[in-house]
């Protein structure tokens, strides 16, 4: 009896270990590898899809090549798990030896990644990963974002608002976690320094199932809700809001997520009339928008969401970064230093350069949900050129304030 | 007589190659190995409640995870050397047993699952409202890679590889004591018949109370390797799935041989991650195996296995 098992032990793991011998070879003037970190599955597999989809039309459209080298994609699913992701990521690097890492959706896989990326001197960029000190406490040397940080919307919105629409006091509802918390400290930030108060602050739990009992609470004398959501709360917080009356009597703003084109499609009339602030907008009319969108459209069969977006842009700043080097791109250092140098003025999103933490400085659109030919889209209302991490902060003065938290920035008013 | 010698033939094999072989192989696949036997480790662990004592703990993430916490926040915050970590992650882990315990065996079956899980999402929660500490969903990152005074760095895959089958080895020796000792046989007897252990005169709260602490203690040692495996720890490493999934490698390698679940956590380590390398679609293959384990293999790859032989032999 015994002996069996043992052995059956023991054969298990040679299995195993052969198995997992795996050739790891990289020879000169072979394809240049990226490797992409996507949730295939899993609870964020909806917003993977969306950014496979952006990464694959932008490879097809430079004609799966760049300096005359042929450009491979290998991607894998990071399962929307931060250690996953880095088991992945040592996947990647080790095993099929790519010259680049990108991708990643969640900002504990970016904080995750970090020290690997740097350690292991691999160039990275992150399209999505938005969580702020990624690019500001916490930087990587190795890492290029290609896409935002949270706030970075948010601070020209919360001037805006205090300054455009005139709300004098504000009450945010939003998405108890890291995302909501960044999101809603930079709004509160600049809001606040633009004369408004923030008199209330609701956290909804990630797994809440019904809205309507954190709707209630909302203060009665508040002249505007501010909503931070995304995916399937995005979907029922509007629906809800309109449900309990409160759309009539205070209108919705919010970040850009809430009414992004990953969830916009699904809603219904009780979105219209939203504001919110992102660096991207499916509506914008720009030259490359415009070729950009029906591209999308029929390669996926629906709206390009941001996370497609990024994820495209992405691509052709890879692309451009190889053709700067001719290339070499085993030359990491100089694939690095030209990942930095990369400025794009016609991305869809708009004109793209990078600041010196690594976070592009970029577009953020205010956008206004309305209903154009029966369907809804974030139409802009407003567009501020050229705005950086650290909106009209001085970096340093910047850092020196903690990050944005639950309890920071303090809720004065409420 | 026969037997004995397989069983040494075998056992001296497998820690040949596992001995022998790590060298040989390129980084990647050593660093799934790594975590395999990390994995190992925490399933065997709850191999000690679930085998043994027939206990199955829906929340058996929490002292993995508190301890991967504790050496997460003493060596970014207070930058501890490893035995410092090492010594209070595995008393974090034991005394947070200990307080569970007192709460969760009071119950059976179906109540003591409900019980564990519900006190598993407590520590969830507190990794991921408790900001100040933990960095809530963030993450704490940056945990370095331990140096124990060594002349060899354990940054380097294969040396750190090494101190996880030092590790491992020793609580699987560790266990064994324990479930082969007088101790160990009275929680089998638990494990079979609560009432008659009782009326034999055994005190069966304490036995199934400390062998809920030691578990505690040995998922706490799992969670030591992990973060310094990884470097990162987050939410998800105390969240149900994890628990979920150490669940999963026990009831699939056969529960109550301690082997059994180590080689569960080597299957299920080896299919997440490089099944999923071939096909998008691994999770239906991971289902897949999961139903023709329950179907053919009730007790496990290692039960089943032993059926056999025993069938054969008569």
């Amino acid at each position: 009896m015994k002996k069996m098992s043992v052995r059956t032990v023991g054969f298990g793991l040679l299995i195993l270990l052969l198995l997992s011998i795996a050739p790891a070879t990289a020879l000169a003037q072979a394809p240049i590898k990226i490797g992409l970190l996507v949730p295939l599955t899993g609870a964020f597999a909806q917003n993977g899809k969306d950014m496979l989809a952006g990464a694959e039309l932008s490879l097809a459209e430079i004609g799966g090549q760049a300096a005359g080298r042929k450009i491979e994609m290998i991607v894998e699913d990071t399962q929307g798990d931060p250690a996953t992701a880095l088991t992945k990521a040592r996947k990647l690097v080790e095993q099929d030896r790519v010259h680049l890492l990108t991708g990643g959706l969640l900002a504990s896989t970016g904080y995750a990644l970090h020290p690997y990326v740097d350690g292991q001197k691999i160039p990275a960029t992150y399209p999505v990963m938005a969580s702020d000190d990624l690019t500001q406490r916490k930087l990587a040397k190795w890492v290029v974002r290609t896409g935002w940080n949270t706030s970075q919307p948010l601070h020209p919105f919360g001037d805006w608002v205090a300054k455009n629409l005139k709300y004098k006091k504000v009450a945010v509802i939003g998405m108890d976690y890291a995302f909501g918390w960044e999101s809603v400290g930079g709004f509160q930030r600049s809001f606040e320094e633009a004369g408004g108060q923030i008199i209330q602050k609701i956290w909804i739990p990630l797994n809440t199932n019904d809205l309507g009992p954190y709707l209630a609470q909302i203060k009665k004398d508040t002249n505007a809700v501010f909503a931070l959501f995304l995916g399937r709360l995005a979907l029922q917080f509007v629906k809800q809001y309109q449900e309990a009356g409160l759309k009539d009597r205070y209108p919705l703003i919010g970040g850009g997520t809430s009414t992004d084109e990953h969830v916009l499609p699904s809603m219904g009339d009780e979105a219209i009339g939203m504001v919110t602030a992102l660096h991207y907008s499916a509506a914008l009319t720009s030259p490359a928008n415009t070729r950009f969108r029906p591209a999308f459209e029929a390669k996926a069969g629906k709206s390009p969401s941001y996370y497609s977006e990024a994820t495209y842009t992405n691509g052709r700043w890879i692309a451009e970064a190889i053709k700067a080097i001719q290339g070499k791109v085993e030359d990491r250092e100089a694939f690095l230093a030209a990942l930095k140098k990369v400025e794009i003025p016609d991305s869809p999103r708009g004109p793209l350069t990078l600041d010196t933490y690594g976070n592009p400085i970029q577009n953020i659109y205010v956008r206004k949900v309305e209903k154009v030919g029966g369907k809804l889209q974030n139409t802009v209302i407003h567009t501020f050129p050229k705005v950086s991490q650290f909106w009209t902060y001085g970096p340093e003065e910047y850092l020196k304030t903690p990050l944005y938290s639950r309890d920071y920035p303090p809720c004065k008013h409420c | 007589m026969v037997r004995r010698q397989w069983t040494t033939v075998t056992l001296a094999a497998v820690g040949i190659l596992l001995v022998a072989v790590p060298p040989f192989l390129s980084s990647y696949p050593l660093t799934l190995l790594t975590q395999a036997l990390i994995f190992a480790i925490f399933a065997m662990s709850l191999d000690l409640l679930l085998g043994y004592t027939g206990l199955p703990s829906l929340g058996h993430a929490a002292y993995f995870g508190v301890a991967a916490y504790v050496v997460a926040i003493f060596t970014t915050e207070y930058q501890m050397g490893f035995w410092t970590c090492l010594i209070v992650a595995v008393l974090a882990a034991i005394v947070t047993a200990a307080a569970f315990g007192l709460i969760a065996i009071r119950a059976l079956g179906t109540y003591f699952l409900m019980i564990t899980l519900a006190l598993g999402m407590v520590v969830w929660g507190l990794a991921f409202r408790w900001v100040s500490l933990t960095k809530g969903d963030n993450g704490i990152s940056g945990v370095p890679r331990p140096s124990l005074g060594l002349p060899w760095s354990f940054a380097n895959q294969t040396a750190f590889y090494y101190l996880t089958l030092v590790t491992f080895l020793l609580a699987l020796g560790l266990l064994v004591i324990i479930v082969r000792s007088p101790f160990g046989m009275s929680l089998r007897g638990i494990r079979e018949s609560e009432r008659r252990m009782r009326s034999l005169g055994y005190n069966v709260w304490l036995h199934k109370y400390l062998s809920f602490i030691l578990a505690g203690a040995f998922a706490g040692l799992a969670g030591v390797l992990w973060a310094y495996y990884n470097g990162f720890v987050s939410p998800v490493e105390v969240q149900l799935i994890t628990s979920v999934e150490t669940l999963l490698m026990v009831a699939m390698g056969g529960p109550g041989t301690l082997v059994g679940p180590a080689l569960g956590a080597g299957v299920i380590v080896f299919l997440k991650n490089f099944v999923s390398v071939y096909t998008k679609r691994w999770l239906l293959i991971l289902g897949g195996v999961y139903i023709c384990v329950i179907l053919f293999a009730p007790q496990g790859i290692l039960g089943a296995f032993r059926e056999k032989t025993a069938a054969t032999k008569k």
